[in-house]
């Protein structure tokens, strides 16, 4: 009997631990199951991406829609190139929008904006983003700012 | 002076004897041949002392510990209009560091220490002598079991830890200070990565319970079979076990996520 | 016959110290198989320490230990646990396992040696506690026995694979006169009924000499006298004479090795 409470409370002892490392994965870092299997990738090349990081987020009006793979240079036009993986549900960018980098709250950490455009064809997987609009950096703000107040 | 330098010589061949007979124990415990069959109910019994009865002081701890990162965080970034964040502060800090950390530090002192007292008091009343004499091994009649509980143990203990501190700084954060609930979530889902963070976290924990229990098992096996004896055993094994943790964690850190 | 024709241990030449102080200096003792061979002497002299080099729980610094023709000291630590299977050790302090009941104590020599079915194992642990009567405390721990009782359930564990060869360490301290007749009762019959062989330490000279078929005195790290009981008796030499009457004074040191009392004494602090 006394055995019996004993491998009683270990079985649920180690079933606790298996569901604390399930709710880890799934409520704290957000693991997906089915991560990439329903995500097609494009690509967009940047002049300057300020602090934007791998697994940045990646939005359509403010909703996350993806998340970023990699950040990368490309040698010949020697601008930075990020990869993204798109959600497989977001199919209606055209392949015409544009992407930006934009920054939440003033010092926030910083992620991709997609602005659609109206081209009747869709991105798909390999693409890539002609149109975007490099990050602000700050300090070239403030020192165009000041530049710009010395020559007045 | 003359003194004094084979004071130092005689301290330093004893530590060292401690160290050769700490890893005589390992390679016993690990070589052993398995047998799962008589190894099983012994472990059951071991998991349950090492790990169902630390899981009182696991819960309680870790709820508080989040609740108090919930509350400091929440302080400290309302001043930058960044409150949002507290989540995945909470979420970053306990399950990178301070789950395995202060799991493994409770652990040292609840299960370590029990674990060095019952060995050495088996030393002392021969019961390991009339153990050898029956013609079964200690090692692995009770030395294999502790050691692989207290192994399995830890990163359980410390999952658990990590969840419930989260849990309570949602408690904090969320329903007390009012955070909207949906970017304590999103903050915290989307910088927290699970092989990064959530496995190296465990990885550290597995660590952490390999060398406590191995400390323990030892100072245990290897301590002077009396009362003072004991006593001095069960405060090293806690001291030591501290110490290598937190030593242990930065080298693992530094390893992990630093760029050193 | 002589029963030395058939001997179960023979050591030979054994030197053992502790620290710098010299235990055992060239001793030789040879155990006859199927007899109770008694080991007496003074406190202090190394009689436990003798049965646990036969056990091969401490290793001397020369000489041989040979049981059944293997030298001991020289075995592998898997070949010792096989040896020591097939002997029992009664231990002087009992040590009992304390998270085990008495019936799961006389039990777990039979559960890790044999695979017995479950109620073959009962009814042998019944068996051995009720030869030595203590079958109605089955349900106890070990912590609430008595000094005396305890021994008993480590006699009756340390016989429960009917081992060849068991060894007891003061088998008779602690136990009223009822016990300690029952106990060299059931020790004569074990010998005489199943031929196990028996090596005894024992203060009590009466009751070991009445069941010892042959006594080794020990004393100073090596054997002193020898012999049947009945020869012992004749011995002239008055160390033996001393020890088997039991007298304070003589040639047996009763106390341990020191320098002269009276300087001592003298010397202050
Ligand atoms: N662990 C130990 N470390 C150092 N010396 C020891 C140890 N155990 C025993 N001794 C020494 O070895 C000697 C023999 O001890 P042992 O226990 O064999 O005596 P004994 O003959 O069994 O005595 P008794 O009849 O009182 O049981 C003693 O003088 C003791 O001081
Ligand atoms: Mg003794």
């Amino acid at each position: 009997m006394r055995t019996r409470v004993m491998e009683i409370s270990v079985g649920a002892f180690m079933l606790a631990g298996i569901l604390a490392l399930i709710l880890l994965a799934l409520n704290v870092s957000g693991l997906t199951v089915s991560d990439s299997s329903g995500s097609y990738r494009v690509t967009a090349r940047f002049e300057n991406i300020g602090g934007l990081a791998p697994r940045a987020k990646v939005t359509l009006s403010g909703v996350q829609i993806g998340q970023v793979r990699s950040i990368g240079i490309d040698e010949r036009m020697l601008m930075a190139v990020v990869e993204m993986d798109i959600n497989g549900s977001a199919d209606y960018l055209s392949s015409d929008s544009s992407a930006q980098i934009l920054t939440a709250g003033l010092l926030g950490e910083q992620y991709i904006g997609i602005i659609p455009g109206a081209d009747d064809e869709m991105l798909k997987d390999g693409d890539a983003i002609e149109n975007t609009q490099s990050a602000l950096v700050l300090e070239n703000l403030v020192s165009k700012f000041l530049f710009n107040k010395v020559t007045e | 002076m003359l003194d004094q330098i084979q004071a130092l010589g005689r301290y330093g061949l004893t530590r060292l004897g401690a160290v050769g007979r700490s890893g005589m124990l390992l390679a016993h415990v690990l070589v052993a041949r398995p047998q799962p069959l008589k190894m099983f109910p012994l472990l059951l019994k071991q998991i349950y002392f090492v790990g169902v009865l630390s899981l009182v002081i696991i819960l309680v701890s870790g709820m508080f510990i989040g609740m108090v990162l919930g509350l400091q965080g929440y302080t400290i970034l309302v001043d930058y209009g960044s409150e949002q964040a507290v989540g995945q502060m909470v979420a970053l800090s306990l399950v990178r560091e301070l789950a395995p950390v202060v799991a493994a530090l409770l652990f040292a002192g609840r299960a370590g220490s029990a674990l060095t007292a019952e060995i050495g008091l088996m030393k002392a009343t021969e019961q390991l002598s009339s153990l050898e004499m029956i013609g079964v091994d200690p090692y692995r009649q009770i030395i294999a079991p502790r050691f692989w509980a207290g192994f399995i143990c830890m990163p359980i203990l410390s999952a658990i830890f990590a969840i419930v501190g989260v849990w309570g700084g949602a408690l904090v954060s969320v329903d007390w200070l009012g955070i909207y609930e949906g970017s304590f979530w999103a903050n915290m889902q989307h910088s927290v990565d699970f092989y990064e963070d959530i496995l190296n976290g465990l990885i550290k924990a597995v660590a952490f319970g390999f060398v406590v229990t191995w400390i323990a098992v030892f100072q245990g096996y290897d301590c002077v079979p009396t009362s003072e004896g004991i006593s001095q055993a069960t405060t090293r094994t806690v001291v030591y076990a501290s110490l290598w943790v937190l030593g242990l964690d930065f080298i693992l850190t530094a390893l992990m996520f630093g760029d050193l | 016959m002589d029963m030395f024709d058939d001997i179960i241990i023979n050591i030979r030449k054994l030197n053992f110290s502790r620290g710098d102080r010299a235990i055992f200096r060239g001793l030789d003792i040879r155990i006859p198989r199927g007899k109770v061979t008694a080991i007496m002497g003074p406190s202090g002299t190394g009689k436990t320490t003798l049965l646990k080099l036969i056990g091969g729980q401490l290793l001397p610094d020369s000489g041989r230990i040979e049981l059944d023709g293997a030298n001991i000291p020289t075995l592998s630590r898997r070949d010792l646990f096989e040896v020591r299977a097939r002997l029992g050790m009664l231990f002087q302090s009992g040590a009992l396992f304390t998270d085990m009941s008495v019936f799961e104590n006389v039990a777990f020599p039979l559960r890790v040696h044999t695979d017995l079915p479950e109620d073959m194992i009962r009814d042998i642990v019944l068996m051995k506690l009720q030869a030595v009567g203590l079958r109605g405390a089955r349900e106890l721990m070990p912590s609430e026995l008595s000094g005396g009782m305890a021994r008993r359930v480590a006699l009756a564990r340390a016989i429960a694979l009917d081992p060849h060869l068991v060894m007891y360490d003061e088998p008779f301290t602690g136990q009223d006169p009822i016990a300690m007749g029952v106990l060299v009762n059931l020790i004569r019959r074990l010998n005489q009924a199943l031929g196990h062989t028996s090596i005894i330490v024992s203060h009590d000279i009466k009751e070991t000499l009445g069941i010892a078929d042959y006594v080794y005195l020990v004393s100073d790290g090596s054997v002193i006298a020898h012999g049947t009981p009945k020869e012992l008796a004749q011995v002239e030499s008055e160390q033996v004479r001393q020890f088997m009457q039991g007298l304070p004074d003589g040639p047996v040191p009763f106390h341990y090795p020191a320098g002269e009392y009276r300087a001592e004494l003298m010397k202050g602090v």
